[in-house]
């Protein structure tokens, strides 16, 4: 477990970098979006999750399930250097024949559950969730979700679901970079007050800065905020994070940068080409 | 038919600890049987169809066995996409079990007349689908899906259906039962059609036509090579389905016109259009010829078309007249 806060940030960074190589390679897109979990992932797999590398299906394994799943550059990123498969085979990503699609494809070690399609992964968490609570494991299931799958009224399901059965195993983590696919989160369905809504359904509530690695440690290192209730991590986050013209810019959920644009990004990233 | 899964079920759970009941806030007097005896694996998840499909998906990667239950279209329409990807592309355990299939809530009007939901199913990947017939199909097939891993729906008829099938018959995985043999056609029988099935070919071995018929309770995997049999043993194959289109009819007519196999064949089935006038289950069916004369007639005038056509030419020798 890693807790030293710079160390993980240069990691964040490390796993960033990949993902502006792998969606330039393969001419793929989300990239906006890969960066503004970056270090949200980069605490859940060093600093977090209970997985071991070595052994994918352990038992008693903390279960995490990316429903944004066009975030799958990074969560493939994440896995690779976290010892699940070959940091190589991410130059397949997206490529003809290979495992590693442009949306999370279970079959890739490490990888839960498949998504794609918005609003899926937090009713999968609460039944393993479930699962464990009734027989009593001490597994931990994990989902982190974008802000623009909010509109999806499964999730809302789900989350009047969870604290009627007390599961406070689960962990929900909302993404909440304020921009969805086609414009800001204010303007096509806005969330706010997110927080409050979580609270009037019962959930224990933290929001924090999800680029402060600092805040991130401390705050999924007191699991679960409330016996009896799940817990729910509101991180404000900034689409693009990392890549100064990439900040905050709908397009780059969509555009693939140009090789001039990924020598740039990684210039910043500090790491080298 | 509910009863005899229901109590089939609770067996099954009493030696299998895996296996979880969830409806959708409906079974009520139904499913109190199970959740009495073992309410740790029971769960009313309320009315939330898609919570409660992924739910099922989580706990079957939990590694339980997993029956959802609701009525009608409710444990598949609102949640298709959790059942595609949550359910039939993870290849999980979950099987889901609707109440009502047909026009069974005939009265209640058509938001809860199943009649497209076999096509719905029949089309998605690793997905099992079966409609039993009477209770003892439904007690065999609630062993057989439990049996088999992966994800399967499993199509119920409501209540009181009379027992059809005689003490000890064999019903296994994706194969067709022959209830009664025949040579002169086959009439295919999917779910709770086979009793009006049954009594036609009664009415139809009084006026000297022997029907084969088969109740086919698998519509995925079908049991192609019955009804090829079926096809070139007899000649003319009906099929019988209270459904729409994309059911048994579709699926047979697929399999019959892959083969190349020359038969007279009719899918005798619901029309597109909604139904939008109450009446009993016996009534709706009966206004689209699914009923015992329906049956008979449609029978008799597909083997009446078939001798006609076998016959030799007479008065034009001449003519071609294939």
């Amino acid at each position: 477990m890693q807790n030293d806060p710079s160390t993980l940030s240069q990691r964040a960074s490390q796993l960033r970098a990949h993902a502006v190589r792998m969606v330039h390679r393969s001419r793929a897109s989300h990239l906006g979006s890969c960066l503004s979990m970056a270090d949200i992932l980069t605490c859940l797999y060093w600093n977090t999750l209970r997985v071991d590398p070595a052994h994918p299906d352990w038992d008693l394994r903390d279960r995490f399930f990316l429903s944004k799943g066009h975030g799958a550059a990074l969560l493939y990123a994440a896995l690779a250097e976290r010892g699940f498969f070959s940091v190589d085979e991410l130059q397949q990503y997206c490529m003809s024949g290979s495992r590693l699609t442009g949306h999370v494809t279970s079959g890739v070690p490490g990888v839960e559950f498949s998504s794609g399609s918005l609003g899926h992964a937090l009713p999968v968490g609460c039944g393993v969730a479930l699962a464990a609570k009734r027989e009593n494991l001490q597994y931990r299931s994990v989902v982190l979700c974008s802000d623009g799958e909010l509109d999806e009224g499964s999730n809302w399901e789900a989350i009047l679901f969870a604290p009627q059965h007390q599961l406070d195993n689960l962990l929900l983590v909302v993404d909440y970079n304020r921009i969805q696919s086609f414009g800001s989160v204010r303007d096509v369905l806005d969330l706010d007050p997110l927080a409050d809504k979580f609270r009037a359904f019962r959930w224990a509530v933290r929001e924090v800065d999800g680029h402060n690695m600092q805040q991130l440690v401390d705050t999924f290192s007191v699991l679960p905020f409330e016996r009896g209730r799940p817990s729910v991590v509101i991180a404000n986050t900034i689409k693009g994070k990392g890549v100064s013209f990439m900040e905050d810019a709908l397009a780059w959920h969509y555009k693939t940068p140009t090789a001039e644009q990924v020598s740039l990004a990684l210039r910043e990233l500090g790491v080298d080409a | 038919m509910r009863t005899a899964f229901i109590e089939q079920l609770c067996a099954l759970a009493e030696q299998d600890e895996r296996i979880w009941l969830t409806c959708g806030d409906l079974g009520y007097s139904v499913l109190e049987a199970f959740a009495d005896r073992f309410p740790a694996r029971y769960l009313n998840v309320g009315v939330a169809e898609q919570n409660m499909t992924g739910v099922a998906a989580g706990l079957a990667l939990a590694g339980k066995t997993v029956f959802t239950y609701s009525i009608a279209n409710f444990p598949i329409m609102r949640c298709l996409e959790q059942i595609r990807n949550d359910v039939c592309y993870h290849n999980l355990n979950v099987k889901i079990v609707a109440v009502g299939g047909g026009l069974a809530y005939g009265s209640h009007g058509y938001t809860h007349h199943a009649v497209e939901d076999m096509a719905i199913m029949s089309a998605l990947p690793n997905l099992i689908v079966a409609a039993p017939a009477d209770p003892v199909e439904a007690r065999a097939i609630t062993t057989i899906l439990v049996q088999h891993p992966g994800p399967a729906y499993l199509r119920l008829g409501k209540a009181g259906e009379p027992v059809l099938h005689a003490d000890g018959v064999k019903v296994e995985f994706g194969k067709a039962i022959c209830v009664c043999d025949g040579g002169d056609l086959t009439i295919l029988s999917i779910g709770g059609m086979l009793g009006t099935v049954l009594k036609a070919g009664e009415d139809l071995r009084r006026q000297g036509i022997h029907p084969r018929i088969l109740s086919m309770p698998f519509l995925t995997p079908l049991d192609s090579e019955s009804v090829l049999r079926a096809a070139s043993e007899t000649g003319v194959i009906l099929t019988v389905e209270e459904h729409g289109y994309g059911g048994l009819g579709t699926a047979v007519a697929e399999v019959l016109a892959s083969s190349g196999v020359t038969t007279a064949f009719l899918p005798l089935r619901l029309a597109r259009t909604p139904i939008k006038i109450a009446g009993s289950q016996e009534q709706l069916r009966s206004a689209q010829g699914l009923s015992t004369e329906g049956i008979v007639q449609t029978a008799i005038s597909l083997c009446r078309n078939i001798s006609q056509r076998n016959a030799p030419p007479q008065n034009s020798p001449q003519m071609d007249t294939r």
